[in-house]
């Protein structure tokens, strides 16, 4: 806005930042953890617990953090408090609808449609850099599961071979900690990847505010109650995504689960190393996908991965829509208005998810209803294509690695 | 096109994903495969040196993988 900053609008962004930081965790838990559950390398409640502790620790971890929201891809001169809450508020309405019908989603780039609609709102076309847009939000999101099957299907296929004749209960056993291992770093890169955006999003919001100096570090009550955030979120547990992601695509097991983390881990580390950001969400669904691809045999429902692509096309002007709706109450009713209306949102939506509660005592249930019989047998007959095409022999010599 | 895609960083994420991301759990896997796998045990039941050394050897490189990874998320690399 660059007139007085309004106190009451500045605590209300705070406010809504801490609240996607705990979407964002909430959301997530399912990228590092779903794997785990669903192989039963830890039980549900344990691998929540996990994930929270290490997404908080890689919250302080390290904090190179920037007061920058969507860089690159709004112009950050039409960024205002009024921008950053009604990008924030698209952002976690977003979240929260894939989140009950349990499709992992980015969280970042729920973000950035949020954003992106409420500059749109703000000040028009001009505002937004498309090609930043395309670049950078767009293609990565069609890129990233296509690296991460690559690299998980190959990792699956080796692991097997290596390990095809070793009895199935030793093999569980062992990869049994290694999966933890992989899942853990995922946890803490996640924590301190995410935490940060939200820490980023407050200092911005203070330095806009006025309440610090604009060469002012993140203030420590940020760091800690962005952790927290994040943490109770991840604690709480995504339970549909989870399941979705542990079972909806994939039967796993444990050489599966640890060849999946171990490419998510890995393909994030390096995105971010060379500094072309991939979403934690887009890799470990593909890596999911790619280690049912290399497992000869194994099932791949690929009708659930193509509900997901399809969310992740639709996530930026989804959010975005939310976001300009949000910037216009903002402006014409007032940021109490936009708080009302998200409390209203979730509240409807959390109402919504009980009508058929997923928790960690049924997360890790048979995916398909047997009631369901006729919608499963024509899904594996689509479905068993790929994996089939891709079958050998081999198979046959490996009974004690089939379970 | 090739402005709306950075090819470079890319084909080193593939590359480096590739031997990193499919080469760690192959020496897990390996790994197990010295522990438990046919062989791994002699006529009295002892895991013979070559097939624990082995498997040390590959637990090893896997285990300092997870610490740079660390060193590389704390330093702010990520």
């Amino acid at each position: 806005m660059g007139d007085v900053p309004d106190p009451v609008l500045l605590v209300i962004v705070v406010v809504t930042a801490l609240a996607f930081d705990f979407t964002n965790g909430f959301h997530d838990t399912g990228n590092a953890m779903a794997t785990s559950i669903a192989t039963k390398a830890l039980k549900p409640k344990q691998a929540v617990l996990l994930s929270a502790t290490l997404n908080m620790v890689g919250a302080f971890l390290s904090l190179t953090v920037a007061a920058t929201i969507a860089k690159g891809i709004v112009d950050a001169g039409v960024i205002t408090l009024d921008v950053v809450l009604g990008g924030l508020v698209g952002g976690i309405v977003w979240n929260l609808v894939t989140w009950v019908l349990a499709i992992p989603s980015s969280s970042s780039h729920a973000l950035v449609g949020g954003v992106v609609g409420a500059v749109l709102a703000a000040s028009g076309t001009d505002g937004v850099l498309w090609s930043g847009l395309v670049a950078k939000v767009l293609i990565p999101a069609l890129l990233a599961p296509v690296v991460a099957i690559m690299v998980s299907s190959v990792g699956t296929r080796l692991v097997i071979r290596a390990t095809k004749d070793v009895p199935q209960h030793d093999n569980d056993r062992m990869f049994r900690w290694g999966q933890i291992g992989s899942a853990s770093l995922v946890s803490l890169a996640h924590g301190t990847n995410d935490a940060q955006k939200s820490m980023g999003i407050i200092l911005l919001a203070l330095i806009a505010g006025g309440t610090v100096g604009p060469e002012a570090s993140v203030p420590f009550w940020v760091i800690v109650s962005c952790a927290l955030a994040m943490a109770l979120g991840t604690y709480t547990g995504g339970w549909r995504v989870i399941r979705t992601l542990g079972k909806g695509l994939v039967e796993l097991e444990t050489r599966q689960g640890l060849a999946a983390e171990a490419s998510t881990a890995t393909v994030i580390l390096l995105s971010s190393h060379f500094g072309y950001s991939l979403s934690t969400t887009h890799v470990a669904t593909g890596s999911v996908l790619g280690s049912g691809l290399g497992k000869k045999g194994a099932k791949v429902r690929w009708s659930v991965a193509g509900k997901m692509f399809t969310a992740w096309l639709v996530t930026v002007p989804a959010a975005g829509s939310v976001g300009a709706a949000c910037y216009g109450l903002d402006r014409f009713a007032g940021p109490y208005v936009v708080l009302a209306f998200l409390l209203l949102a979730a509240g409807g939506i959390y109402a919504w998810s009980r009508l058929r509660p997923v928790n960690h005592a049924n997360v890790n249930d048979s995916w398909d209803a047997p009631a369901d019989a006729a919608s499963t047998i024509g899904e594996s007959i689509v479905d068993h294509d790929p994996s089939l095409l891709a079958a050998a022999p081999e198979d046959r010599n490996e009974p004690m690695a089939q379970r | 096109m090739s402005d709306f895609i950075e090819w470079g960083a890319l084909g080193k994420i593939v590359v480096l994903g590739l031997v990193v991301g499919a080469g760690l759990p192959t020496f897990f896997a390996v790994g197990v495969r010295s522990l438990a796998g046919p062989g791994s045990r002699d006529d009295h039941g002892a895991r013979p040196r070559l097939r624990v050394a082995t498997a040390v050897g590959c637990f090893a490189v896997v285990l300092g993988a997870i610490v740079a990874a660390i060193v590389i998320i704390g330093r702010g690399g990520h």
